[in-house]
């Protein structure tokens, strides 16, 4: 299982004032987990149409997925990110998103 | 290609080369899986992830927002497989519909066998066996339409580059 990073969790309270906008603008990261139901071909057709990537970064993704056990599709704002997740899901894809640190 | 189940004409539709027992299969297996695609019900574990694991609370409320729609799009592509499976042919809206049904039966089903990554030798005489070629016919047939689908794409892409983060 991962740790997910909160806002305001007490790591951050070190960081020197007038730096907490570096906190909530720290990028969301999606990412997929590897499954043992999903196609390889299924994913990497996903990768394409969801995000356009080439079919080459794709299939480098899926790969990324299969044999690392997970990897970040796509990251951004907090609301980007759920969008994504969601999008994920409608095709039947572990996603799941976390704060990058 | 002889044996493709979904060839596209030259209107931009997709002939469907199915056997009787094939269009029996996927009438059925729709209306079977519907039967348990509420997030309460265990075969349907793998439709509803989690989006934020270590934060039950956020999970919570995306799960609020999310799942009913969830749930009704996973309806509505088996319904379309349904109610399109008899017919000579497919639009391609119908053909990404049938790509998101077999997206779902393979989940449900893949669930309740509890497949794992190394497929197990399933002897013709386990009581598993027509689940696991079920699940297999079904594992194939998604795959010509994955195959169908992505020719429609551009192989160069149209979007940005992926993240290059790599954890």
């Amino acid at each position: 299982m991962i740790v997910v990073a909160t806002q305001g969790a007490p790591a951050e309270v070190d960081r020197p004032v007038g730096d907490e906008d570096v906190l909530t603008d720290r990028p969301w990261l999606v990412i997929v987990w590897n499954d043992p139901i999903n196609l390889m071909s299924y994913v990497t057709y996903v990768f394409q149409k969801l995000f356009g990537y080439s079919r080459d970064k794709a299939t480098k993704l899926m790969l990324d997925v299969h044999h690392k056990g997970r990897a970040v599709v796509s990251s951004g704002a907090r609301e980007r990110a759920e969008l994504d997740v969601y999008r994920l899901h409608e095709h039947g894809l572990w996603a799941t998103m976390e704060q990058s640190s | 290609m002889i044996g493709r189940r979904f060839r596209r004409d030259r209107y931009g539709r997709y002939r469907l080369s199915l056997a009787k027992a094939e269009r029996q299969l996927l009438r059925s297996l729709p209306e079977q899986a519907k039967e348990v695609l509420h997030e309460s019900e265990p075969s349907a574990e793998r439709l509803y992830p989690p989006a934020y694991p270590g934060d039950a609370e956020a999970s919570a409320e995306y799960r609020q927002m999310a799942g009913a729609s969830l749930l009704d799009r996973h309806r509505r592509a088996l319904d379309t497989m349904v109610e399109t499976v008899d017919g000579p042919s497919l639009d391609e809206a119908q053909l990404h519909e049938w790509l998101d049904a077999l997206e779902v039966l393979r989940l449900v089903l893949g669930t309740q066998l509890d497949v794992s990554e190394d497929s197990p030798q399933i002897e013709a005489s386990d009581p598993r066996a027509a689940p696991f070629a079920v699940y297999g016919y079904l594992s194939m047939l998604q795959g010509e339409i994955v195959d169908a689908l992505a020719d429609r794409l551009d192989p160069a892409g149209t979007g940005p580059e992926p993240p290059e983060v790599n954890p």
